[in-house]
């Protein structure tokens, strides 16, 4: 039951983020909070019907880096005016940048995450390879070739492979930009039939059918993840959280042998690991908004991270958003992967992640409405390529008619 | 062989290709069941694991992290309430097609089956805008009203079909010896199809129970189903089968008994008129 001084903010959260409920009131007594939590397509879908119906449902969304520069241009999502206290200049820049719109911020990021490598060090030193900070590609599958043992059950590599531009595409673009390649050129036209593009698919199918685990075209970040904890999988590159998950012994078999570099890189370091955040938004229909900015700025702000740490742990706080964070030493004992995870958000740049120049802004995906469907079925094609239901060079075709034809209809072009 | 030993053995053969055809309609369901007493870590085992430790682990996080009786309580009143407002429509619809058969009788019948064709999506949006404009989001009315819409068609279909089989001789003669549209309803027509409406009504209350479309896409944070707890028990980054097992076992649990008690009429509501 509701208070009459109270407010009430209805809020999207994500199940990956545990918000801890019961802090989330304590130092707001005035602000009483409803969640629903929904599975990120639903969440997506809902949230869009809400915000483009403006139907004023959700005072308070979680939506992430690639729904934040294009709401916040059509003008769906309040500007977020924060005080001091709140100090706006401790965010991460890549992170704030990514979900500002000319300067402008319109979500503020309660998670953020890059892709990065995580190996078995155990594996590594049996083979004799010191794995670099950086690595490139080509020692990323000298090492693979050599700790490739599916007689034992182990595979060097796992890498995504299910379709979506949210699963496989995620990966494929960071891997396609690190090849040089990029998805639409300055006049918007798509770019799968380029050299880099064909290059980084030819590249990834060849590795995966060579040293991954059977069944990679339905991988994607849980399945992968199931397979890192039992040991199979010498080494992945994904999403920098996988990183606690990993190394948390609990769900873990391989928990003490795992160890974390950078993203391979190939012809260019520009956009080789990707750049995320769940960020919660104020509806620019929000009737609530004093009462929302209140909850925003608090559910992001310094004290509720150490609050987390305090009363839950310091493993469990939310990462990705913060440089002091990343200065926090009972947060640094616990996370051995925190700063492989701060570089790797750090050297990411959303505006400026593809070596020749592009229109669109994101790292792993292009910030444009139109991007979800084709991302998706280019996904599926690449998909079919590693299952062997496709060439590589059909797949790449089909993938770009599909995206012509999207963009087309879209009028960036004639 | 004897026509004996044959009729035996297409009886052997009758039996075992039931007991392997119901096998693979339940597994999913047992699967889900022994999945919700396992760990996140022994959901996702591979091999998977048979013979585990149970726990009741998850049915607590999900007791902690969701007001499950708040999503019962949502899921038990719209779906009666539909119910009951889809049988006061289809009723009366029902009966003047099956007894004063018009021209365009079969086209009106077929049309209104031709509109659950057009998936959901399609009316998203324009539903949504006048649910706001009315001011009936996120809230049980307006579920009760879209479940009711959805179903009518099925609700006007079935009982249909029980009417035309209905000799109208017999309002005749009711309406002879006097009584009225109301009388000719309540005591001739009521205890003749009592057992068409209970099924129906069955069928359209699981259907309503179950749908999840709708109940996810008008309600936000207070008129939510259950179909909507189990949304929200999935996730693209961490182990989750577990939990989302558990609300799913604590979902359907209600439905699945309330299923057991009443087979026998939801079996013949699905088959009348099937065979002459």
């Amino acid at each position: 039951m509701l208070l009459p001084q109270k407010y009430q903010a209805s809020c999207y959260k994500n199940p990956t983020l545990v918000f801890v409920d019961d802090l989330t009131s304590a130092p707001n007594p005035d602000i009483k909070v409803k969640w629903v939590t929904l599975e990120e397509g639903v969440l997506r879908q809902r949230v869009t019907t809400d915000i483009a119906t403006k139907g004023g449902q959700f005072d308070v969304m979680t939506i992430g880096m690639y729904e934040t520069p294009i709401w916040g241009k059509k003008g769906w999502l309040q500007e977020l005016k924060t005080d001091a206290a709140y100090d706006v200049d401790d965010l991460l820049p890549a992170m704030r940048n990514g979900l500002s719109v000319d300067g402008k911020l319109y979500a503020v990021p309660f998670y953020g995450e890059s892709s990065m490598l995580m190996y078995r060090k155990d594996l590594a030193d049996k083979a004799g390879i010191t794995v670099k900070d950086r690595p490139t590609w080509d020692e990323v599958k000298d090492l693979a070739a050599k700790i490739h043992d599916p007689k034992n059950g182990v595979y060097g590599i796992c890498l995504r492979g299910k379709p979506g531009w949210g699963d496989n595409m995620a990966f494929l673009s960071t891997l396609v930009n690190t090849f040089g390649g990029q998805w639409f050129d300055m006049n918007w036209k798509p770019q799968l039939e380029s050299k880099p593009w064909k290059d980084a698919i030819t590249f990834y199918v060849d590795l995966l059918k060579k040293y991954g685990p059977p069944g990679s075209s339905a991988n994607s970040f849980n399945e992968i993840l199931a397979l890192y904890n039992e040991g199979k999988c010498g080494m992945w590159i994904d999403a920098t959280i996988a990183a606690s998950f990993i190394s948390d012994p609990k769900q873990s078999k391989v928990a003490d042998k795992v160890a974390f570099a950078q993203a391979p890189t190939m012809v260019t370091p520009k956009g080789a690991n990707w750049l995320w955040a769940w960020s919660l938004a104020i509806p620019a229909g929000s009737q609530k908004v004093e009462a929302a900015t209140k909850f925003v700025t608090w559910a992001t702000s310094k004290d509720y991270i150490n609050l987390v740490g305090k009363e839950v742990g310091w493993g469990n706080i939310p990462t990705g958003t913060r440089k002091s964070t990343y200065a926090n030493p009972e947060f640094l004992k616990v996370a051995k992967f925190a700063a492989a995870e701060k570089v790797a958000i750090d050297s990411a740049n959303p505006a400026d992640s593809t070596l020749p120049k592009s229109p669109y802004v994101g790292v792993q995906f292009a910030a444009i409405p139109e991007f979800q469907a084709i991302g998706t079925t280019v996904g599926q094609q690449m998909s079919a390529a590693l299952a062997g239901k496709s060439t590589i060079d059909a797949a790449l075709k089909a993938g770009q008619v599909a995206a012509d034809r999207e963009m087309k209809k879209a009028r960036y072009y004639k | 062989m004897t026509q004996l030993q044959i009729n035996l053995a297409m009886k052997v053969l009758r039996t075992i290709l039931s007991w392997a055809v119901a096998l693979f309609l339940f597994f999913p369901l047992g699967w889900l069941v022994l999945t919700a007493f396992k760990t996140e870590l022994q959901a996702i085992a591979v091999p998977p694991l048979l013979i585990f430790t149970p726990t009741l682990e998850n049915f607590t996080i999900v007791q902690e992290r969701s007001d499950y009786m708040l999503y019962a309580q949502n899921a038990l009143i719209t779906s009666i309430a539909s119910t009951i407002l889809g049988l006061m429509l289809a009723f009366p619809a029902a009966y003047s097609m099956a007894f004063f058969k018009g021209k365009h009788t079969k086209d009106i019948l077929m049309w209104m089956l031709s509109t659950k064709m057009m998936p959901a999506v399609g009316a998203l949006v324009p539903i949504y805008v006048i649910a706001q404009t009315v001011g009936l989001l996120d809230t049980r009315t307006a579920l009760t009203i879209v479940f009711t819409l959805s179903n009518l068609p099925i609700m006007v279909w079935m009982l249909y079909s029980n009417f035309k089989d209905i000799p109208g001789e017999i309002l005749e003669a009711s309406r002879m010896d006097g009584a009225t549209l109301w009388q000719e309803f309540r005591m001739v027509l009521l205890p003749l199809t009592m057992g068409s409406l209970a099924s129906t009504g069955l069928l359209c209350l699981v259907f309503s129970w179950n749908e999840a479309f709708w109940a996810l896409n008008l309600s936000a944070a207070k008129s939510g189903t259950l179909a909507t707890l189990i949304a929200s028990y999935s996730s693209p980054e961490g182990l989750f089968w577990a939990k989302l097992s558990a609300a799913s076992f604590m979902a359907i649990a209600p439905i699945v008994v309330f299923g057991w008690f009443s087979q026998k009429q939801l079996v013949q509501g699905l088959t009348f008129g099937a065979v002459k």
